[in-house]
């Protein structure tokens, strides 16, 4: 068995804990659901007029904003099993030291998939039509996993740093919240104040939901947000893949 | 095919404390050493060293002839561990984690299969295999986490106190399979608190006192070690327990171990019995059960450690005794 089967293997241990119990995708897809229900109807009339404009426009945000709550679930488990003694249990076995995290991250991938796919059965259900094509909607759906698994490392930084999974899931959470807020993604950057608006504009959030926008809607330019975005995850996983190891190997060396 | 363990001069130092200071030990192949030791010994870290979990600070560790440190991938092929808590996943199912494991060491899918519901019935987990670990009892999960180190047969075990929560008939099952294991040829490091278990199951034993070894033998010869008998006395009224223990000490020569009303003491002459009941009756002790017993481990154990707080040599305070038993 070489390391790409270990690692499917490993992938496949975080997947059928939600295939047994389907309610576990519940943490990250009731709500996205949920959010995009309340904005469309709560926001919709004040934002765009009405909830049917208003779905072509905050679809993608949803869709993004889900992507980066779903990466907190990377960890939270990771951190998981470091806390219960199950990364010991692996790292005791003769299995590479990266493929443990390779196949969280695979697993979140699979799992990023479910989700776009559910929220994108539940627009068309409110009444979203695709303006672009399928292959537009497919290059969508991989620049968001391509930022997904670029983003992972920041929270598998935070799952080594954290000193229990509830602490995961309650700085990622608080941290992910005004960076998803304080964005394009549910409403018009020229609505905010000017002083908010530079920031807003190079927040990777808005970049990579005004390319979805773009991907889906046919309504707004692709190729710049999109080539920003994937700048900004590069960027991102450049820092976090390498200082998340190393913070991670401290971690196990201090015992 | 070298299944040994050498240990020479382990140390390990967390952040100013040292947990393992200079440990050095042997395990030829296919025997059972027993690492004895109170809280805090440095079992856990002995242990996590020798299975590559932690690096040492200094010393040299080989397992199965191979280097810990520099040849650490190698040695996770050989051997097999139970660390002091579990490490299952709590979401999957007993089987699942069995199957996992077996996957990850490179077993097919129907062979791990097949492992793991092999290890299920041998470890009375067939009827829970199919639940989620969450619902297991706490032994459940002890029986679970001992299965999951043996699915890919190692020829190296480690078992850190693997029968903490496990109840009596839980532990004598865990017994024959170490023993069975050891009669295949698996040599066997297991840490307990259990005398009893080391006695039942240990070719040789080490005892660890705040990381440092103070005796190794075997059970016999560490029993030897502090006097072939055990003076056993208990008393009309806990209340005369340190003026008899004064006595006692002044008779025998060692200060004996006080639990409540009763006291033993490591004794090397038989002869010494009249004496002691005469002195505690001239002191108006009032004796109600007065006796000699081959001395048990908790005897070695307690005479070992006890004194390690105050003294700096006490291996062999407790050592000259009773060399003259076997
Ligand atoms: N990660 C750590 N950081 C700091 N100190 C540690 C760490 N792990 C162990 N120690 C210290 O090292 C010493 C030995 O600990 P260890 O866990 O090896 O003991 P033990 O013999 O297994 O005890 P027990 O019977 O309670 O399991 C203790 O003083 C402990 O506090
Ligand atoms: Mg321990």
């Amino acid at each position: 068995m070489n390391a790409l089967d270990q690692t499917l293997a490993l992938a496949w241990r975080s997947l059928v804990q939600v295939r047994r119990n389907p309610w576990e995708l519940g943490d990250y897809s009731i709500q996205p659901i949920l959010f995009l229900v309340l904005f469309l109807f709560v926001f919709g009339g004040a934002i765009a007029g009405s909830p049917d404009d208003y779905l072509a426009f905050v679809l993608p945000g949803v869709i993004v904003m889900n992507m980066l709550f779903v990466t907190v679930y990377v960890g939270h488990g990771l951190n998981t099993d470091l806390t219960r003694g199950v990364f010991d249990r692996f790292r005791a076995l003769p299995i590479p030291r990266w493929a443990p995290l390779a196949g969280r991250i695979l697993a979140d991938v699979v799992k990023q998939v479910l989700c776009i796919g559910l929220l994108l059965i539940v627009g068309y259900l409110l009444g979203f039509r695709l303006a672009t094509s399928f292959g537009h909607l497919l290059v969508m759906v991989l620049l968001v996993l391509t930022f997904a698994v670029a983003f992972s490392w920041v929270m598998v930084l935070v799952g080594v740093l954290a000193r229990d999974p509830e602490h995961v899931q309650l700085f990622g959470f608080t941290a992910l919240f005004p960076v998803t807020f304080v964005s394009s993604a549910f409403v018009p950057v020229e609505t905010m104040p000017e002083w908010l608006q530079g920031f807003v504009q190079a927040n990777p959030v808005s970049l990579l939901t005004e390319a979805a926008r773009g991907l889906m809607n046919a309504d707004g330019a692709v190729a710049a947000p999109a080539l920003a975005s994937l700048a900004w995850a590069a960027g991102i996983a450049a820092v976090f893949a390498p200082l998340s190891v190393w913070v991670l190997n401290r971690r196990l060396a201090r015992g | 095919m070298d299944n040994t363990i050498e240990v020479e001069g382990l140390v390990r130092d967390f952040a100013g404390t040292r947990a393992v200071d200079e440990v050095s030990l042997q395990v030829p192949a296919g025997h059972v050493l027993g690492l004895l030791g109170p809280n805090g010994a440095g079992k856990t870290t002995t242990v996590r060293m020798l299975a590559t979990l932690l690096s040492p600070t200094a010393g040299r560790a080989r397992v199965g002839g191979l280097d810990v440190v520099d040849q650490a991938a190698r040695v996770r092929e050989i051997i097999g561990l139970t660390g002091q808590y579990a490490s299952v996943d709590e979401k999957l199912t007993g089987r699942e984690n069995l199957i996992l494991i077996a996957r990850l060491l490179g077993m097919k899918r129907a062979a791990a299969r097949a492992r793991a519901d092999e290890l299920l019935v041998d470890f009375s987990l067939r009827e829970a295999g199919h639940r989620p670990v969450q619902t297991y009892s706490g032994g459940m999960r002890r029986r679970l986490d001992l299965a999951a180190s043996l699915v890919g047969r190692p020829r190296i075990l480690f078992l850190d106190e693997p029968s903490t929560g496990l109840d009596p008939r839980a532990r004598r099952d865990l017994w024959a399979r170490v023993r069975r294991l050891q009669d295949a040829g698996t040599t066997v490091l297991l840490t307990t608190q259990y005398l009893e278990e080391a006695d039942a199951l240990a070719d040789s034993i080490v005892v660890l006192d705040q990381g440092r070894v103070i005796a190794e033998g075997t059970a016999a010869e560490l029993k030897a070690r502090v006097g072939t008998r055990t003076l056993f006395l208990r008393l009309a009224r806990a209340d005369q327990a340190d003026a008899a223990a004064r006595q006692v000490a002044t008779l025998t020569g060692s200060e004996p171990h006080v639990e409540g009303e009763t006291l033993s003491a490591p004794v090397a002459e038989a002869s010494l019995l009249p004496a002691v009941l005469r002195e505690l009756d001239a002191a108006g002790i009032e004796v109600a059960e007065l006796g000699l017993r081959s001395a048990s481990l908790d005897d070695v154990f307690l005479s070992l450690t006890g004194q390690t707080g105050s003294g700096d040599a006490p291996a062999d305070a407790a050592g000259d005794s009773g060399e003259d038993a076997a």
